[in-house]
């Protein structure tokens, strides 16, 4: 049984590029791998909020039921968040799309983090 | 009268001016210093700080064993600071804001208060005025909950000796110039006549106007720049209430930690003036009450 995954992304589609920061992404695209069927989640409300965009952004992966997140830069926070989701993290993916990403963890390059990789805001 | 000096730009003045008015303020006075991140007004005044505590914010501590996963607490946090993920509840105690929201809608009793070190509040006297000034921790991201610990101690020192109040604000128009300016009965904004300046004052003009309370204009190295801030306070109604001069004696004695009233005789003038023109302009609600 496959798992679903949340890749960051810059819009909708699969072949939207990925938005490499995670508390602040445009949004985030969550597809099951086999059957590459996708659904949106937008993260919009992220961009006013002051603090807490990386805890918001995980609270929304987790209620979407992904298990593992594909993305750029995951702060400190945002990082113990998904943690305690039980979501992994495959991180440090830059100028790829939503496709490509999900291309490249399924051909195994792509590992899963035991930890944050940016500093964050806060 | 509270008066707190205050700027959009950084390095224009206000602890200057504030310093040289707590100089010759003609009756009972406490200065305060209110740019907790970084107080410089107890270096002009030279304060003996014989007191200080430790400013404490309540953050609330959760007991995991007590826990239902609710998210009752998660939902009404606004600031991220409380999160339920899954069945794991996260504290961010540095993240919060202290508004004790979580620990009234707790309803498992799984949350209880405990505190985040804010910084400290320091006071004493600085010859015949009193001083109080705060100073944040390292590493503490917010200010105006230290700045309401300042303004309590000032309220508790202002009972035992009545008289007026000077605030040195922070720079900016954000949180921490705002709680600072707030409760004033008049804002003196310091700014010079240059690009930069004015761009600044506007933006502090701006912020400040919805408080509602009256605003005047201290200009500082005048002789610099061009005219375009005088033509602002002509337009805008804003008065201009004194112009520093730049002056090599005045930056050499603000090098030296003195006060521009000590060593200039001129400006002893300039700033007596400045002072006695205050009261008019604040906010007739204070004085009213006075009688």
């Amino acid at each position: 049984m496959s798992i679903k995954i949340a890749v960051s992304s810059e819009g909708p589609g699969l072949d939207d590029m990925l938005d490499s920061r995670f508390g602040r992404a445009a949004g985030f695209v969550v597809v099951d791998p086999e059957t590459m069927e996708s659904t949106y989640l937008n993260n919009g409300a992220a961009q006013l909020r002051g603090q807490g965009a990386g805890i918001q952004a995980a609270e929304m992966v987790a209620g979407s039921g992904a298990k593992l997140v594909l993305t750029g830069f995951v702060g400190p926070k945002a990082f113990q968040a998904l943690q305690a989701a039980g979501i992994q993290v495959g991180q440090d993916l830059q100028g790829l799309t939503v496709r490509q990403a999900l291309d490249r963890y399924k051909a195994g390059q792509v590992q899963t983090a035991q930890a944050p990789n940016s500093a964050g805001r806060r | 009268m509270r008066v707190a000096i205050a700027s959009g730009k950084g390095g224009t003045g206000k602890t200057t001016v504030t310093a040289s008015l707590a100089r010759v303020w003609p009756g009972p006075l406490t200065a305060v210093d209110m740019d907790v991140e970084e107080p410089n007004l107890h270096l002009f005044l030279k304060p003996e700080l014989a007191h200080s505590e430790q400013a404490l914010m309540e953050v609330p501590e959760a007991d995991e064993s007590l826990c239902t996963a609710c998210g009752a607490c998660s939902e009404i946090c606004q600031f991220k600071a409380i999160s339920l993920l899954g069945e794991t509840l996260l504290v961010f105690p540095e993240m919060c804001h202290g508004c004790g929201g979580c620990l009234m809608v707790c309803p498992a009793g799984a949350l209880h208060p405990a505190s985040r070190h804010l910084g400290e509040v320091l006071w004493g006297r600085a010859d015949s005025a009193g001083f109080v000034m705060g100073r944040l921790r390292v590493g503490e991201a917010m200010s105006p909950p230290l700045m309401r610990a300042v303004n309590r101690r000032l309220q508790a020192m202002l009972t035992e000796e009545p008289g007026d109040v000077l605030v040195d604000a922070p720079p900016g128009v954000s949180c921490p110039a705002v709680s600072a300016v707030s409760g004033a009965d008049l804002v003196l904004l310091v700014t010079e006549p240059t690009p930069f300046g004015l761009f600044d004052l506007r933006l502090a003009h701006q912020a400040f106007t919805p408080l509602g309370m009256p605003m005047a204009v201290v200009i500082n190295r005048a002789g610099l720049g061009d005219e375009k801030v005088h033509d602002y306070c002509r337009r805008s109604g804003l008065p201009l209430l004194a112009e520093i001069p730049f002056d090599a004696e005045a930056a050499s004695a603000y090098a030296q930690g003195q006060v521009l009233t000590d060593v200039l005789p001129t400006m002893r003038d300039l700033f007596k003036d400045l002072a006695a023109a205050l009261p008019a302009l604040a906010k007739p609600l204070r004085e009213a009450s006075h009688a």
